[in-house]
């Protein structure tokens, strides 16, 4: 992660983890939380859902921080995330950016 | 649950303690904004701790007026434009009561435009929530009182000449005490104004301007839903304390969101309370709800 000043905290904080889950039968393929998703951790898949809609896809489980956005702007109720309690150790120093 | 119903996953939705899962998929469209005003009212509920029991939702005729029937809290959908006079009815004979009225602008400014002024003018302690989206959605896209000047809709083909309301402003002169704007995109501050809308004592109105894919966007050419978030987030600009004289909105043109009234009057029933307990005396019983409620 970038600072503009390095937090004196920075070794206690720990970046929160999240991890997605897609009700995706229930998706209508609209498509805000892949465009709003402030860590880029979703994107459109090319698989069908029972309706005929694409539902997102997770591109990679670690960039969730769980922030929510996704599972507020759905506005379907098809899509939130769930705060993991205990990353594993030294796992937040791997996210960049 | 009906049959052909997906499976569960292993979680459930936080929201589906909200909301009547039986009648989930809802109707509205791909990419329309009244299910995100829907997840905002829904986490305003939980963020502000309102008991459940104490809530009720109220809605009219429209694609937002079917929220009554996908929340599962005590609701009623009321004829077109009937829904801020039902509430009305329900708050006054149970004012411990959290009236919430959730419809869109033609049934509450169009069809109901009447009984949306008289009720803010007597300051009935129950909030209205309206979802604006331009025109009349679900009877196929017809011009609104609040459709801007030149937008195109199924009856008005050469682009709309008349001029439009603007929510904000009526609200106000009619005598809200609380009026915000937020669009469908603003979603955290639309829930921080819901909760503070919720529990305001009196008239207090949010107007949420959400994106109607199938017709408003279609018939103007603006792409999707999707598209018109991208366009509220380039030209929605964030002015607390605006005069609401300022807030018009024109075709595709600069949006002003924020919090715009938020002020303390005495409501209807404290007024009468005080105006027949001074005229009255001792005779006269403080009304506090009908006594059967």
């Amino acid at each position: 992660m970038k600072f503009w000043r390095t937090p004196l905290d920075v070794e206690r904080l720990k970046v929160p983890r999240g991890e997605v889950h897609i009700i995706k039968d229930r998706c209508k393929g609209c498509g805000f939380c892949v465009e709003y998703c402030p860590r880029g951790a979703l994107e459109m898949s090319d698989e069908f859902n029972a309706k005929g809609y694409h539902p997102p896809r997770i591109t990679d489980e670690t960039l969730c921080v769980s922030c929510n956005l996704c599972e507020m702007l759905c506005p379907e109720f098809a899509i939130f995330c769930v705060l993991k309690e205990e990353p594993e150790p030294g796992e937040e120093k791997k996210v960049e950016g | 649950m009906r049959a052909d119903a997906p499976a569960k996953p292993a979680i459930e939705h936080p929201m589906e303690s909200l909301l009547r899962m039986d009648r989930i998929p809802h109707i509205w469209c791909p990419t329309c904004g009244i299910g995100t005003a829907v997840t905002a009212f829904a986490s305003a509920l939980e963020e502000n701790e309102i008991p459940l029991d104490s809530v009720s939702v109220v809605s009219g005729i429209g694609c937002t007026g079917r929220v009554a029937g996908y929340m599962k809290l005590d609701s009623y959908h009321t004829t077109h434009g009937r829904a801020v006079p039902f509430a009305v009815g329900l708050h006054l004979a149970k004012p411990s009561l959290k009236v919430v009225v959730f419809s869109g602008d033609g049934d509450l400014a169009g069809i109901g435009g009447n009984h949306f002024i008289h009720t803010a003018r007597r300051n009935v302690d129950i909030t209205v929530i309206c979802v604006n989206n331009f025109l009349y959605a679900m009877t196929g896209g017809q011009v609104a009182a609040t459709t801007p000047v030149s937008a195109n809709t199924s009856t008005s083909p050469y682009g709309n000449f008349e001029q439009p309301f603007n929510l904000p402003l009526l609200a106000q002169s009619c005598g809200a005490v609380y009026v915000a704007r937020w669009t469908a995109l603003h979603i955290r501050r639309m829930t921080k104004a819901f909760g503070e809308a919720l529990n305001k004592k009196g008239f207090s109105f949010v107007e949420v301007i959400a994106p109607c894919s199938t017709l408003y966007a279609r018939r103007n050419r603006l792409g999707t839903g999707l598209d018109l978030m991208k366009f509220y987030h380039d030209n929605s600009e964030i002015r607390h304390g605006a005069d609401p004289n300022d807030l018009n909105i024109g075709f595709q043109e600069k949006i002003i969101c924020g919090k715009f009234v938020d002020i303390e009057k005495p409501t209807f029933l404290d007024s009468m309370n005080e105006c027949y307990g001074k005229s009255l005396g001792e005779k006269y019983e403080i009304y506090e709800g009908a006594a059967h409620a």
